[in-house]
């Protein structure tokens, strides 16, 4: 399962993001060894030194802490998990809102566009 | 093992086919060398293998000026078939193990196995696709140094460039290896990258470490090889 990688951002990022989403939703749990560097890179089909690049970033973030000579494991801190979510979401709210203000959108119906969104997704079931 | 070319030059008769070239490629890192065809690449390539001489420059393996012999550290898939028709694939595999004495025969095994090779099948009885698939065996089976791989995708469908790509990943040992991958297939191999260099007519036109590439500049190695590409071409017919 190579993944596909945009072309603009570079792919340590890319990984990390992909890792910290998982770690977020709660499919990666806190405490949990995450693969090794090699595994890692054998399951992404990227070089392992991008790969250590990754773990260096999310160890600087708080998020993953290397254990030596046992391996890389996710914190076991749920301060810092949450404020990964936080985070996320408000990178992902970000995106949507330019997005809609290109359309030159006003504040009521990017809202108003989203509630009318939600709601047919539930009437879709 | 680290590679050194210094102010290199190889002509083919009045062609230049490497201009004034020099480059030094680290221990534990991948290598992409990019460029069209006919831009240099497998001369390149053949030159660390001690299989062509510069007419002027040196190149060297470690800190050995390279000949023939270098063959001991260099392990080199070449794009051409070298294949004795006759031999099974177990003979081929067995005849390197001869050849070679840093050629690991438990890998060699695995790999078969991984590229889904049958021992008893005979070489002119394989596909393209599966005679490439032997090579890349062959070359990754050896404990060299350095080793130079000449286009190791032509002629393979995305399956199996997806299981290479993995397998080049779990049989490389980073602490001891060079890997020189020559292709214009860049988008495969772009992820497996330390860094990118873009040969150009026998010119080196770029070297460019692939993640400082998209961090700084935004941009893939493709799109970083056909700006540079284009921007030379303007300057040849300019």
């Amino acid at each position: 399962m190579t993944k596909e990688f945009q072309a603009s951002k570079p792919i340590y990022i890319q990984i990390a993001d992909h890792l910290s989403s998982q770690i977020v939703r709660g499919e990666i749990r806190p405490g949990e060894k995450l693969p090794s560097v090699r595994e890692m890179a054998i399951v992404s089909g990227v070089n392992p030194n991008t790969v250590q690049r990754t773990y260096s970033e999310m160890e600087r973030m708080g998020i993953v802490e290397t254990k030596r000579g046992q391996g890389t494991f996710v914190t076991q801190n749920e301060e810092i998990v949450d404020s990964l979510k936080t985070q996320l979401q408000r990178e992902i709210i970000d995106r949507f809102v330019q997005s809609m203000r290109g359309l030159g959108l006003s504040e009521e119906d990017i809202t108003e566009g989203l509630k009318q969104y939600l709601r047919g997704e539930q009437d879709g079931r | 093992m680290a590679v050194k070319l210094s102010n290199v030059s190889k002509k083919y008769g009045k062609e230049f086919s490497l201009k004034n070239v020099s480059l030094t490629f680290e221990t534990g890192k991948i290598y992409g060398l990019l460029g069209p065809n006919g831009s240099g690449k497998s001369t390149t390539l053949k030159m660390i293998a001690g299989l062509v001489y510069p007419n002027s420059g040196k190149v060297e393996v470690g800190n050995e000026e390279v000949s023939r012999k270098i063959s001991k550290n260099v392990a080199y898939l070449t794009e051409l078939d070298m294949f004795y028709p006759g031999f099974t694939v177990a003979n081929m595999v067995d005849y390197y193990a001869t050849q070679f004495t840093d050629f690991d025969s438990v890998k060699a095994e695995e790999l078969l196995k991984e590229m889904k090779l049958e021992r008893e099948k005979k070489i002119k009885q394989l596909s393209k696709g599966t005679r490439g698939r032997l090579k890349l065996v062959l070359a990754l089976s050896r404990n060299a140094p350095v080793l130079l791989l000449d286009e190791p995708f032509s002629g393979l469908d995305p399956m199996v460039r997806d299981s290479i790509v993995k397998s080049l990943l779990s049989y490389i040992n980073f602490d001891l290896q060079t890997m020189i991958i020559a292709t214009h297939e860049i988008d495969e191999i772009e992820p497996l990258l330390d860094e990118a260099i873009v040969i150009f007519h026998g010119n080196i036109i770029g070297q460019k470490n692939v993640e400082e590439l998209r961090e700084e500049e935004g941009l893939s190695v493709l799109d970083w090889f056909k700006d540079t590409a284009k921007n030379m071409e303007a300057k040849m017919n300019g």
